[in-house]
């Protein structure tokens, strides 16, 4: 039972995988490319030491994202706006700790809390506009976005807060290297693993137990499920949606953290920001479930990091993110058809049991 | 009926007027209600408003189109693509057709498959994405005059048009610094000024489907789709070719709204439009689903990003500050009258605060006005959201024969 529940919920991912590469492949030749190239390529490069080390730091990165989205998820609330809350969740970090000169667990803590603390009060607004005003999270969380940007480049900009960075691009006052969390470099000599990327199993692990194993985990797949029927069980929603929100907020805002502590050290204007938009591909790609995500971000990762040297072969490494849009498209239709059929062939084993047992009375 | 709707209508409009005269006298600053800037209002809040009317042709028939970025992104692609090889109007066809293209995977995903709408929607804006950047390479890098992520200028231009005998004479009066009589002249002289065909076909997209979805019986079948799709097709309606026709037109609309952006810009850019689509989605919902609101919605966006683009003398945001108090205290005066005392209050001390900071500080940087226009929506949605009423079955994935 469980191993065909298994079966089914791993053809569908296959199938998105296996017709993006068609299709891909489809694009490589008409653009007069060698497919067979630029996929050896690819998987050559992908999996060299530092390409594996890269990819592992980058999966972690979106694996905290697809989390973050997927807590949502679970209970039918579209976090869109992790994007806003881990650039805060971020910048609040680097603040923080470029002032700290505390030994280093405690300087690390102490930006973790910071980030969390503002990544769930950012996400907290769109919990009180839903509750108190009746405001779609979809689209308030989309506001909250643009806002998180201009109140960024604010500060960095106008505020004593940013100054020049050795770049040239304004950022915050570099973290020192005592707040640092640089990681071990066991897979590429040159390429440390982010220390991040241990804590994010931790809270893979969290997220796991709360929803599986805890109370509000249960009150909040049931809200999730049928938001009426936990309603009529005694679940308070509105207490519910505060929760799931800030949950969701804290954990967006550590999104931003493995590459800030385990890299830069600074936030600056050439912070990425569009990491919360793979985060919610990836979280429909592993259909919410932590090992499942895990796997999605390291797909998402090894196709970023891969496609990093096709330039070579004369190939846009854009190629990879087409890959990645046809498969998150192909798949979720994947997982709609299977619904459907395991509904199908559920009604008709049904039917066929009620019609033997009619049959022998 | 339609007396008082016109009626409505003129009433907000001397409202809005006045209170636009207002702020100018106070800080006696024309550029805020010029003829120029008035023009070039229009020129940003077209695209916004063709994504909202997209917004509302899906999501009348009941369909959620997060997609709207990703559909416009494809029309922004497609007329740069096109533009530059075969002229500005194969641009704007390639435009719309590349934005149905992405409306049919929409349809596609969301009506035939019955996947969640806003995951389709989602997906097809990171397929949109990525395939423009892609083709971007591929075709413009070694195109004369193109680069890895923009096209080579597109050919020809829009025609736009330019009444002097209005244009002048008003300019002129705006110029006199009358109280409403001068703001007034530069809002209707600005109309004429410069004016794109392509808004004009804007201006006229909105009117048509005011008519089509409201006032006939395709737009009652289309309308029942998004509102109960079960007892439509009880009565006969196609509801699934209604819901396909109403996606692919809100695709070309998106795809015509990026087409219009990169034809403003005369050349494709990756990342031109910015978030528009969703921001012409937030506009949609503004407008409570009807194409009225989401125009006002989309003339607020684009003002305000006017303002702030041609602030050379860093004095634009900080009217638009006191502007804002002044539509705030306004908005709390009129929650005291109907006796809503709790919103009053939030009204007048938010409107407060802004008179405050605009009494305090001599200048506000551009930022302020680059968040202004969410925080507005957010502030509408936040105060009007118990008014506004989407489609019952929007979002709702439709089955033939699902009973419900």
């Amino acid at each position: 039972m469980n191993l065909r529940r298994i079966g089914t919920s791993l053809i569908a991912p296959a199938i998105g995988l296996l017709i993006s590469m068609a299709v891909t492949a489809l694009i490589l030749s008409v653009i007069g490319a060698s497919v067979s190239t630029v996929f050896s390529s690819m998987w050559t490069y992908g999996t060299s030491p530092r390409a594996m080390s890269l990819m592992v730091n980058l999966a972690t990165i979106y694996f905290l994202s697809a989390l973050a989205v997927s807590i949502g998820f679970k209970m039918n609330l579209f976090n869109i706006g992790v994007n806003g809350q881990y650039v805060l969740g971020a910048l609040a970090a680097a603040v923080v700790a470029s002032n700290l000169t505390f030994p280093k667990v405690a300087s690390v803590s102490i930006a973790i809390l910071a980030a969390m603390i503002v990544g769930a009060l950012w996400a907290g607004i769109a919990a009180w506009l839903k509750v108190a005003r009746g405001v779609s999270e979809v689209i308030s969380t989309i506001m909250l976005n643009f806002i998180a940007i201009g109140i960024i480049s604010y500060i960095i900009v106008r505020t004593g807060i940013g100054t020049e960075t050795s770049l040239n691009v304004r950022g915050t006052k570099p973290i020192p290297e005592s707040g640092m969390l640089r990681g071990l470099a066991f897979i590429d000599p040159g390429t440390p693993i982010y220390g991040f990327f241990f804590i994010s199993i931790v809270i893979g692990i969290g997220y796991w137990f709360l929803l599986n194993r805890t109370r509000f985990g249960f009150d909040l797949r049931a809200t999730g499920k049928s938001a009426s029927a936990a309603r009529t069980s005694g679940v308070q929603s509105n207490r519910m949606i505060y929760l799931t929100m800030l949950l969701s907020g804290a954990v967006a805002g550590l999104v931003g953290l493995p590459y800030l502590l385990g890299d830069t050290g600074t936030y600056s204007l050439q912070f990425p920001t569009d990491w919360g938009f793979t985060g919610i591909a990836i979280a429909l790609l592993g259909r919410n479930n932590p090992i499942g995500i895990a796997l999605g971000a390291i797909l998402w990762a090894f196709l970023d990091i891969s496609s990093g040297q096709l330039i070579l072969e004369g190939v846009p490494r854009e190629i990879s993110t087409i890959m990645q849009g046809l498969i998150v498209i192909v798949v979720v239709i994947s997982y709609e058809i299977v619904r459907r059929y395991q509904v199908k062939s559920e009604q008709t084993s049904v039917a066929k049991a009620l019609a033997k047992q009619e049959a022998s009375v | 009926m339609t007396y008082l709707k016109s009626s409505r209508f003129l009433g907000a409009a001397f409202t809005a007027i006045t209170m636009l005269s207002i702020t100018r006298t106070i800080t006696g600053n024309g550029d805020l209600t010029s003829t120029v800037t008035i023009a070039q209002a229009l020129v940003f809040a077209s695209p916004i408003a063709l994504a909202g009317l997209a917004g509302i042709w899906a999501e009348r028939a009941g369909v959620i189109n997060i997609g709207l970025e990703g559909m416009m992104i494809l029309g922004t692609f497609g007329a740069g693509w096109a533009g530059w090889q075969w002229g500005v109007w194969a641009g704007v066809l390639a435009g719309v057709v590349f934005g149905a293209i992405g409306g049919l995977l929409l349809a596609v995903a969301a009506v035939t498959f019955g996947v969640d709408q806003i995951i389709a929607g989602t997906a097809i804006n990171l397929l949109a994405l990525g395939l423009t950047k892609f083709l971007a390479i591929v075709l413009f890098t070694d195109a004369p005059g193109g680069g890895q992520a923009q096209s080579p200028p597109i050919k020809g231009d829009i025609p736009t048009f330019t009444i002097n005998s209005i244009v002048e004479p008003l300019t002129a009066l705006h110029e006199k610094g009358i109280f409403f009589i001068s703001d007034l002249a530069g809002l209707f002289a600005g109309l004429f000024y410069h004016l794109s065909l392509l808004t004009i076909l804007t201006f006229l997209l909105f009117v048509i489907t005011s008519y089509l979805l409201w006032k006939t019986a395709f737009g009652l079948r289309l309308r029942s789709a998004g509102e109960n799709p079960w007892a439509a097709d009880s009565l006969g309606v196609k509801v699934v070719q209604f819901k396909y026709a109403a996606v692919v037109f809100s695709g070309m609309l998106a795809g015509l709204g990026g087409a219009y952006l990169s034809i403003a810009s005369t050349i494709y850019r990756n990342g031109n439009t910015a978030g528009r689509g969703f921001i012409g989605l937030a506009t949609m919902i503004f407008g409570n689903w009807r194409p009225g609101g989401t125009a006002a919605g989309s003339l607020m966006f684009g003002y305000i990003d006017t303002l702030r683009l041609i602030d050379t003398g860093n004095q634009n945001v900080k009217g638009l500050i006191l502007l804002g108090a002044i539509i705030l205290f306004a908005i709390g005066g009129v929650m005291l009258r109907k006796a809503k005392r709790n919103s009053a209050i939030g009204f007048l001390l938010l409107g407060a605060v802004m008179i405050g900071a605009y009494f305090s500080a001599t200048s506000f940087p551009p930022e302020v006005a680059q968040v202004a226009p969410y925080i507005t929506t957010l502030l509408v949605l936040a105060t009007a959201s118990q008014n506004l009423r989407p489609p019952a079955a929007d979002g709702v994935p439709y089955r033939k024969g699902d009973h419900h």
